[in-house]
C-alpha cells in the first residue's frame, strides 16, 4: 500500500472497504474475518479466559519487535499466564490522519505473523481514523479469548515454601524501547524479548506439573509482579539478586542510565510459582524451549508480607514501583 | 565490568573488617546521589549500623535547585508558551504553584532532554522558535552544557537561551565543614564529579578542616572500601584526600573539561535549597556568552516562592533531619505525589528512604 491514511479511510465508506480488503483481510484473512459480520461467531468448549489490552508504544518499531507484534503477544501472554490456550483475538486500530500506509502495512503484517506464531486467529476488528494530532500515529487495542486448560493458576494458591521461577532474562523490552526512543547509544545490541509465553507454560500444565500461579512481568517489571502477588497471597518473598538473569548489555545500559532493571518491563517472560518439589521438573521443561533456556529459580515464598532482595552486601526490601522511570542526570 | 565490585564474598570480608575496626561511633557523609542509592540498594547502612552512621548530603542536583529557579522556568514555560528543555527529573519538582509537567498539561511547551545538545539541535532546526534550556547539575554535567553553548555560538544560534542553576560541589562542602552541628568524621566524595575536578579540589578539607576524605566509585565494594579507608585515616590521625576510585579519578581531574567549562561559565553566588546562598558556588555565563543568558534576556516578575510549610527537604539536604522526621514523608509526600524535591529525584534522599529504607507494616 502507498500513500497516507486519510479521514475517509475510517468513514465506513469505499475507502474503508478498500483498506479492509487490501490490508486486513489480505494479512489476517481467515474464514470468520472474511465474513465481515458485526460479530465473529466462535466455538469454545468449557471455561474461557477473556482479556483486553491497549498498545501505545513509541517508537512503533524497535529492536526485537513493533507495536503489532506487541499487541498480539501482550494479549496472548495475559491469557497464557492464566492457564488458557489462546484462541481468538479482536483488534481495533485508532489511526492518526496522515499515517503512512506502508508503515501501517508493516504493522499489520507483523501482527499476522505474530498471530501465526502464537496460533491464534484474528476474528474481528475495527478501524477509526482521527484528526492529525488527536492520536500519536497509531494505537491498537486487542482483546483475546482462550480456553482454560488448567483453572487453578491463581495468586491465592501461592504457598510459603513455593519456588519462584523466571523464564528468561529480564528488562529487555523496556530498555530496548527506551534506547530506541531516546537514542542514548549510537548502537546497542539490546533487543525486546517480545514473544508468546504460551509454549513455556502450557507444556507444564499438560505435563501434570503442579503450578500455583504465574504472571507476566510487563509494566513495573519483576518488582511490580512480586509485590502484587505477595500482597494478594498475603505472603513474603525472598529473591536472590545474583540469581536473576540479566544480559550484560541490558545491565550496563541500566547502570549507565541509573535505572533499576527489576522495575523494567519484559514482554516475553513469565514468573511462575510452584511447590519446591516440582521446581526442578518445571525448570528443565521450560529450559527445553529456546526461549526458556535462561530460565532459573530466583527465590522462594516466605512468611511475612515483604518482598526481600538478597544483595551482595545485605538484604533489603524490594518495593513496588513508584514514581516514573527516568534516567538520572549525573 | 563491575561484577568484581559486587562480589558477595568480598563484601562480607569488608563488612567484617569494618565492624572490627569501628570501635566508636563515626559520622560519615556522602554528597552524591548515586552513593545514596548504592548504600540503600545494597543495605550498606543497615549492615554497618549502629557504629557507623551514614548521612546523605546535598548531592542531588535536582534536590538542591532553589524553588525560585524552578518557579522562574515554570513561569517562563506557562507564560511565554515557548519551548523549555530540561532533564527528566526536573519535570516533577513542585514549584510554588505547579510542576513543569503540570505546566505542560496546561499548554506549556516542555520537553525532556537527555543531553543539552538536544536543545541545540532543536533550536538549530527551528530558528524562529525561542528555546530555553534549564541547566541543572554539578561538575559532571556542566562541561557538557558548556560545550553545547559553544556549539550554539559556532552555529550562530540566536534563539537558544540557558537558564543556569548549575552548581559547584567544593563550595558546598566548605559550608558543611564549617557547620559545627554536623561535626563530620569523614566525607565520602563523589566519583563522577571528581573525574572532572580531580582530588586537588578537595585538599582544603583535609588540610584546613582535618576531615578525612575518600573519593570512591558507585559499586558496593567501592563504598565499603571507602568507609574502611576513612576509619584507617582516623586511626592514623592523618586526614587526607584519598582516591579509592583510581580506575577513573586523577588528582588533576579532566583539565580539558575544566577548561571548556570555564571558557563559557564563571563562578557566581548561588542559592541552594536548604543551604542558602553560597558564595561562588554557581555558574553564570561569561560576558562572551551573555547573549545566551535567559535571565538577562527575559525579565520575569515573580512573587516570593512559597515552599510547602511542612516540607523539610532543606533540613534533609543538610543531614540535620531524616526523611522519617518529616510529617509528610510517605503520607502526603510519596514518589507518585511528591511534595518536596528530595522525593522526586531518583537520587533524592527521601526517595531512597521511601524505596529502600521503609519497613512496611
Amino acid at each position: 500500500m502507498k500513500g497516507k491514511i486519510d479521514l475517509a479511510s475510517g468513514s465506513g465508506g469505499e475507502a474503508t472497504k478498500k483498506l479492509v480488503s487490501e490490508l486486513f483481510l489480505k494479512y489476517f484473512g481467515n474464514r470468520e474475518l472474511q465474513k465481515l459480520a458485526d460479530s465473529a461467531l466462535v466455538n469454545v468448549e468449557g471455561k474461557i479466559a477473556f482479556t483486553t489490552d491497549s498498545f501505545v508504544v513509541k517508537p512503533l518499531l524497535f529492536p526485537g519487535g513493533d507495536i503489532g507484534k506487541l499487541a498480539i503477544f501482550g494479549t496472548v501472554n495475559d491469557l497464557s499466564v492464566m492457564g488458557a490456550k489462546p484462541l481468538f483475538i479482536s483488534c481495533a486500530f485508532i489511526i492518526e490522519e496522515g499515517f503512512d500506509s506502508e508503515k501501517l502495512e508493516k504493522v499489520v503484517k507483523s501482527m499476522a505473523e505474530a498471530a501465526r506464531q502464537a496460533k491464534v486467529e484474528i476474528v474481528c476488528g475495527d478501524t477509526k481514523v482521527v484528526e492529525k494530532g488527536a492520536a500519536d500515529e497509531i494505537f491498537i487495542n486487542t482483546s483475546g479469548i482462550g480456553k482454560i486448560i488448567y483453572s487453578r493458576l491463581e495468586p491465592s494458591r501461592i504457598k510459603v515454601g513455593d519456588a519462584i521461577i523466571i523464564t528468561g532474562a529480564i528488562a529487555e523490552h523496556g530498555m530496548a524501547v527506551m534506547c530506541a526512543r531516546e537514542k542514548f547509544f549510537d548502537k546497542t545490541p539490546i533487543k525486546s524479548d517480545c514473544a508468546p509465553v504460551t509454549d513455556l507454560i502450557l507444556p507444564l500444565l499438560k505435563g501434570k506439573i503442579e503450578l500455583h500461579a504465574s504472571r507476566d512481568p510487563t509494566r513495573g517489571g519483576l518488582a511490580a509482579v512480586l509485590n502484587e502477588l505477595a500482597a494478594s497471597a498475603k505472603v513474603g518473598m525472598m529473591i536472590v539478586e545474583d540469581a536473576i538473569p540479566i544480559k550484560p548489555e541490558v545491565k550496563y545500559a541500566c547502570e549507565m542510565l541509573g535505572i533499576d532493571p527489576l522495575y523494567v518491563a519484559c514482554e516475553g517472560r513469565a514468573v511462575i510459582f510452584c511447590p519446591e518439589s516440582e521446581a526442578k521438573k518445571a525448570l528443565s521443561k521450560i529450559q527445553k524451549h529456546p526461549q526458556g533456556k535462561d530460565a532459573t529459580i530466583i527465590g522462594k515464598v516466605t512468611k511475612g508480607n515483604k518482598v526481600i532482595l538478597k544483595t551482595a552486601v545485605a538484604d533489603r526490601i524490594l518495593d513496588a514501583p513508584s514514581g516514573l522511570l527516568l534516567p538520572r542526570i549525573c | 565490568m563491575f561484577e568484581g565490585f559486587r562480589r558477595a564474598d568480598l563484601a562480607e570480608k569488608l563488612v567484617t573488617r569494618i565492624k572490627e575496626k569501628a570501635k566508636k561511633h563515626y559520622k560519615f557523609m556522602e554528597v552524591c546521589g548515586t552513593h545514596t542509592v548504592t548504600m540503600f540498594r545494597y543495605g550498606i547502612r543497615k549492615v554497618l549500623a549502629p557504629n557507623i552512621e551514614l548521612l546523605s548530603g546535598p548531592g542531588c542536583p535536582v534536590c538542591v535547585t532553589d524553588q525560585r529557579d524552578i518557579d522562574w522556568v515554570i513561569e517562563f514555560a506557562s507564560r511565554n508558551q515557548e519551548l523549555v528543555f530540561t532533564f527528566g527529573d526536573m519535570m516533577r519538582v513542585p514549584g510554588s504553584k505547579q510542576t513543569l509537567f503540570s505546566a505542560r498539561e496546561n499548554g506549556g511547551m516542555v520537553k525532556i532532554a537527555y543531553s543539552p545538545l538536544d536543545a541545540v539541535e532543536f533550536a538549530d532546526k527551528n530558528r524562529d522558535e525561542t528555546v530555553l534550556f534549564f541547566a541543572v547539575g554539578f561538575e559532571t554535567t556542566s562541561p557538557g552544557i558548556a560545550a553545547s553553548v559553544k556549539e550554539a555560538k559556532k552555529r550562530g544560534l540566536k534563539n537558544l537561551f540557558v537558564y543556569s542553576a548549575m552548581k559547584l560541589i567544593p563550595p558546598a562542602l566548605k559550608v558543611l565543614a564549617d557547620d559545627p552541628e554536623l561535626a563530620l568524621d569523614g566525607l565520602i566524595l563523589p566519583g563522577h564529579v571528581s573525574t572532572i575536578i580531580g582530588s586537588k579540589s578537595y585538599e582544603f578539607l583535609a588540610r584546613d578542616y582535618k576531615i578525612p576524605c575518600v573519593i570512591t566509585g558507585f559499586e558496593p565494594i567501592d563504598v565499603l572500601m571507602a568507609i574502611e579507608a576513612l576509619i584507617d585515616q582516623i586511626d592514623k590521625g592523618e586526614p587526607s584526600v584519598e582516591i579509592q576510585y583510581s580506575r577513573v579519578v586523577r588528582p588533576d581531574g579532566n583539565p580539558k573539561a575544566i577548561e571548556t567549562l570555564f571558557e563559557v561559565f564563571e563562578p557566581k553566588d548561588s542559592v541552594w535549597r536548604g543551604l542558602g546562598t553560597i558564595e561562588k558556588s554557581g555558574l553564570g555565563l561569561m560576558d562572551e556568552y551573555k547573549e545566551f543568558d535567559a535571565q538577562s534576556k527575559f525579565h520575569l516578575k515573580l512573587p516570593e516562592p512559597k515552599p510547602h510549610k511542612n516540607c523539610i527537604c532543606g533540613e534533609v539536604l543538610k543531614a540535620k533531619k531524616k526523611p522519617e522526621d518529616c510529617k509528610l514523608f510517605a503520607r502526603a509526600c510519596t514518589p507518585d505525589n511528591p511534595v518536596g524535591a528530595c522525593m522526586v529525584s531518583v537520587e533524592g534522599t527521601c526517595l531512597a528512604h521511601y524505596r529502600y529504607g521503609r519497613e512496611r507494616s
